[in-house]
């Protein structure tokens, strides 16, 4: 076997009692895209950061081309060859391509900038790559995936021999991530290498030809891709066995809660509703699929009460929607936002009073404005119990509740009524990281007793994002459990597979605009694929 | 050097938070005393004594306290509920004023009113006239996103002026020999003291009253809840259901009332009218011991016998020994920063090395 391009020993890095990466060593070789795969906080990013000299790493080596790279330092990292694509992009908006590209990798004390060199540089790095640029368009107008690509040449353009992209596919359509994959191919066909890092056992298996798995900070496997089998993974990945959430088609429709006609809604540039329209029945989830920044927060803050409609119509249960959270929450609609930590809960205020805070008016839990903390502290208990939030108890502060957690306890707070018999048959739910045994929905359907609280209707915005696992299952679960009990269930997801995991009937949002929601059965990835990108079915793509 | 978030606090670090930043605080200024020539020992012996040291000093201290507690809560209110407040000052004056249109224009007849009653329109105009003041930029800033600090800063300067105004003019005192001060109130309406021989007045019980009464507002009831959870994360508590404009109208109610009732207090409890330097910033040093206190209304109670304990003595002890009284600034100052450092270690942890 040739000399490794690149080589980590014994990488161990610490943030107080957390290992975040324990003894990790890698290596990896010319030409061969090699995958990072693991859940959140399984210490992936932690490792490229110190690879990158972001962080420094407490033990172990880095030799980058036989050379040893100097720790902490990100300007050696990108003088060895190393270039890093963000998920979050580090483009400047008003600038042009070429300015973008060339920022940062001119000396500062130079009389004139070289700026037509530079653009032959740029043109020809982006057609040896096959990564076609217009070097003068302003980044502010591309589009999310031709994004990614000047952040890709901007790396390549520095020189990179190595390139490492963190969770590239997150904001593509299907379709743009089959494009970012062969211009993978074409870049590890000229000797390049990539480190791929990722959490969707598909795109991994499809990309790479190594895989290594990092579990709570470890190296748990490593693998060729061939020969590795998706269940595989999730099972390295995990620790156990797992299965996807399957299927539970719903049994019948009832009458709609909720119907949305012709709405737009003012401001937020991009962000905002263009004529929608949508009916949400009881007893059905209408799960939304589309790249973010489509118009979804527009469609989940008008749901959930914190924006109007500007033109068009919202009827809940015959009475026109009022944008006011606390009418919504009294009309029965059980809300869970995008941003768990900076809208889902207040994290300086404790547990037990963010369990409360939809409600705290409600006869159950103040009289004559004061607060009745007993009843309070006895709800949120049942709430931490039922929906088993670990962490902390009622007192703590709701920030030191872990990503899942947290998000238990909003699903907790929306969906909890004061009402006790919906609760009664959640109480054997399985916690967090456990193992979900697969039953029908018979299993896990709340009973539908007289007097059961069950919400009217759900607006989950990215339900599981950022969620391991165990409790990515969780939250679905509960979400179908709602759903068979007769809630009417909206699931905005930039996650695909999640979409076709769990809408009854999908609709795909674009530039503010919804198709119709037609059956899962009616779609598939790629006709969600193309409709993401804005090419309606059944016209000539 | 970096700061690293801790996993978790211990007891002893909350307990010797405070006392570390004391013993700083009482380092950092012994050597601007033995700067300044002094006897370390006896300079702060002296300051503790003239602040605390016998009845007369403690209930110099206690009558400062008083308008420092009703200031200190009307920082502690709005800065919990990030309405940053600098306009206590301001406010502090338009309810002095206010108290003395109420009890003192109308020509000794009392407006033909029970005394009781007068006596209440009096409070109750203070706390309105500080409320309104507080009102405008409350909402600006609730309204239109107006910068809340740069507008209640500003009208400390404006309500000033308006008060030289009113001295000089509609509100001028004819007895007072061309002084720039404010007719007096009736004497009836001035409050009684606490102890004989001293300035000590009722206005303390007031005081503790106040602080009590916030203190449950905050811990016990819906609009507590609301004010901290819109201070905490103004779109989470929006997002469950807390009417966030009406709680900062209702927080700038009650901290503009807190401000104007210090001013209606310290004319109806000492001066009995109203003079152009009634406070030497008893607003902007609410502000401090809100800090101080880790915005906690029963915390203001120490915090405000703390600062105003540095204040009396060291008016004395400049006396004894020519130390600048503006020592007395320095260690409040000094006091200030190195509790707030002493409460961010208790939090996170010194940690050698670059970036992490």
């Amino acid at each position: 076997m040739p000399d490794p391009v690149l080589k980590l020993t014994g990488i161990t890095k610490r943030f107080g009692a957390l290992v975040a990466n324990d003894a990790i060593s890698l290596q990896l070789q010319a030409g061969e895209v090699l995958a990072l795969l693991g859940e959140n906080g399984a210490g992936k990013s932690t490792l490229v950061s110190i690879l990158f000299g972001h962080y420094t790493a407490d033990e172990g080596q880095i030799e980058v081309f036989g050379q040893p790279l100097p720790p902490g330092n990100p300007r050696a990292a990108l003088a060895a060859g190393i270039g890093m694509v963000h998920q979050h992009f580090t483009l400047a908006d008003n600038l042009s391509v070429l300015d973008n590209v060339m920022l940062g990798s001119e000396p500062l004390w130079q009389p004139f900038s070289r700026r037509s060199a530079a653009r032959e540089k740029l043109l020809g790095v982006a057609q040896r790559f096959g990564l076609p640029v217009a070097p003068d368009a302003k980044v502010g107008s591309l589009s999310v995936g031709e994004r990614q690509r000047v952040e890709i040449l901007k790396a390549l353009y520095r020189g990179a021999r190595i390139l490492i992209l963190d969770e590239p596919t997150a904001v593509l359509t299907p379709q743009e991530s089959e494009a970012l994959f062969d211009t993978l191919g074409q870049m590890v066909a000229q000797g390049l290498s990539i480190i791929f890092i990722s959490h969707k056992l598909g795109e991994v298996l499809r990309v790479s030809h190594r895989i290594a798995v990092l579990r709570g900070g470890k190296l748990v496997a490593e693998a060729p891709a061939a020969g590795t089998s998706q269940a595989q993974l999730a099972q390295w990945m995990v620790g156990h066995a797992v299965s996807a959430t399957q299927r539970h088609p719903a049994r019948a429709t009832g009458m709609p809660v909720c119907t949305l006609d012709a709405v737009c809604t003012a401001g937020g540039g991009r962000d905002r509703l263009d004529g929608v329209s949508l009916a949400l029945k009881a007893g059905e989830i209408v799960a939304i699929a589309g790249v973010s920044g489509n118009g979804q927060l527009a469609l989940a803050d008008l749901l959930c009460g914190t924006r109007a409609a500007s033109r068009g119509t919202v009827t809940f249960l015959g009475q026109p929607l009022q944008a006011s959270p606390a009418w919504l929450v009294t009309q029965g609609v059980a809300r869970i936002p995008e941003d768990r930590h900076a809208v889902g809960v207040v994290g300086d205020l404790s547990v037990w009073e963010n369990a409360v805070s939809e409600r705290l008016r409600s006869p159950a839990f103040s009289r004559a404005l004061w607060v009745r903390r007993g009843a309070a502290q006895a709800h949120a208990a049942r709430i931490v119990r039922e929906f088993d939030v670990r962490g902390g108890g009622p007192q703590s502060a709701a920030r030191s509740l872990s990503g899942g957690n947290m998000q238990k306890l909003i699903l907790g707070r929306a969906l909890v009524n004061v009402a006790p018999t919906l609760v009664a048959s959640r109480t054997s739910l399985p916690p967090e990281g456990a193992n979900f045994p697969r039953g029908g929905p018979s299993e896990n359907c709340p009973s539908s007793a007289p007097g059961a609280a069950v919400p009217k209707l759900i607006v989950a915005h990215q339900p599981t994002w950022g969620l391991d696992i165990g409790a990515v299952a969780y939250v679905q679960q509960q979400l179908i459990a709602a759903r068979d009990a007769g809630a009417a269930v909206l699931v905005i997801s930039d996650d695909l597979d999640e979409v076709l995991a769990l809408g009854d009937r999908v609709a795909v949002m674009h530039a503010g605009q919804l198709t119709e929601a037609l059956p899962a059965d009616a779609w598939t990835r790629e006709s969600v694929g193309l409709a993401m990108a804005g090419v309606h079915a059944g016209e000539p793509a | 050097m970096r700061l690293e978030k801790r996993t978790q606090t211990s007891k002893l670090a909350l307990v010797l938070a405070p006392i570390g930043a004391i013993a700083f605080t009482l380092v950092i200024s012994g050597l601007l005393v033995i700067w300044a020539g002094a006897p370390l020992g006896q300079t702060y012996s002296l300051l503790f004594k003239g602040g605390f040291g016998s009845v007369f000093a403690l209930s110099e201290t206690l009558t400062r306290a008083i308008p420092l507690i009703l200031t200190g809560l009307a920082a502690t209110v709005a800065f919990k509920a990030r309405l940053f407040n600098i306009g206590a000052e301001g406010q502090l004056y338009a309810g002095a004023l206010a108290a003395v249109a109420v009890g003192g224009m109308h020509g000794g007849t009392g407006f033909d009113l029970p005394l009781w009653l007068l006596f209440g329109l009096m409070m109750l105009a203070a706390a309105l006239a500080g409320a309104l003041l507080l009102l405008g930029p409350a909402l600006l800033k609730a309204r239109l996103g107006v910068d809340e600090v740069v507008t209640t800063l500003l009208l400390n300067f404006i309500m000033l002026l308006f008060v030289s105004m009113m001295l000089n003019g509609p509100m001028k005192d004819p007895t007072a020999m061309g002084w720039p001060q404010s007719v007096a109130l009736i004497g009836d309406l001035e409050l009684s003291k606490l102890v004989a021989q001293t300035r000590i007045h009722t206005g303390l019980l007031w005081a503790i009253t106040l602080a009590v009464a916030l203190w449950a507002l905050m811990k016990y009831t819906v609009p507590g809840f609301d004010i901290r959870a819109t201070g905490a994360n103004a779109k989470a508590a929006a997002f469950a259901g807390v009417p966030v404009t009406r709680t900062v109208v209702l927080v700038a109610l009650l901290s503009g009332g807190l401000a104007g009732l210090a001013g209606a207090i310290e004319v109806a409890g000492r001066t009995s009218y109203v003079t152009l330097d009634m406070s030497p910033g008893y607003g902007y040093t609410g502000i401090v011991i809100a800090m101080l206190a880790a915005l906690n209304p029963l915390g203001v109670l120490a915090a405000a016998v703390f600062v105003a304990g540095v204040l009396v003595g060291a008016d004395s002890m400049s006396r004894a020994v020519g130390v600048p009284t503006y020592i007395a600034d320095v260690i409040v100052a000094t006091s200030l920063i190195s509790v707030l450092v002493a409460t961010l270690m208790t939090q996170y942890r010194v940690v050698r090395g670059l970036r992490s």
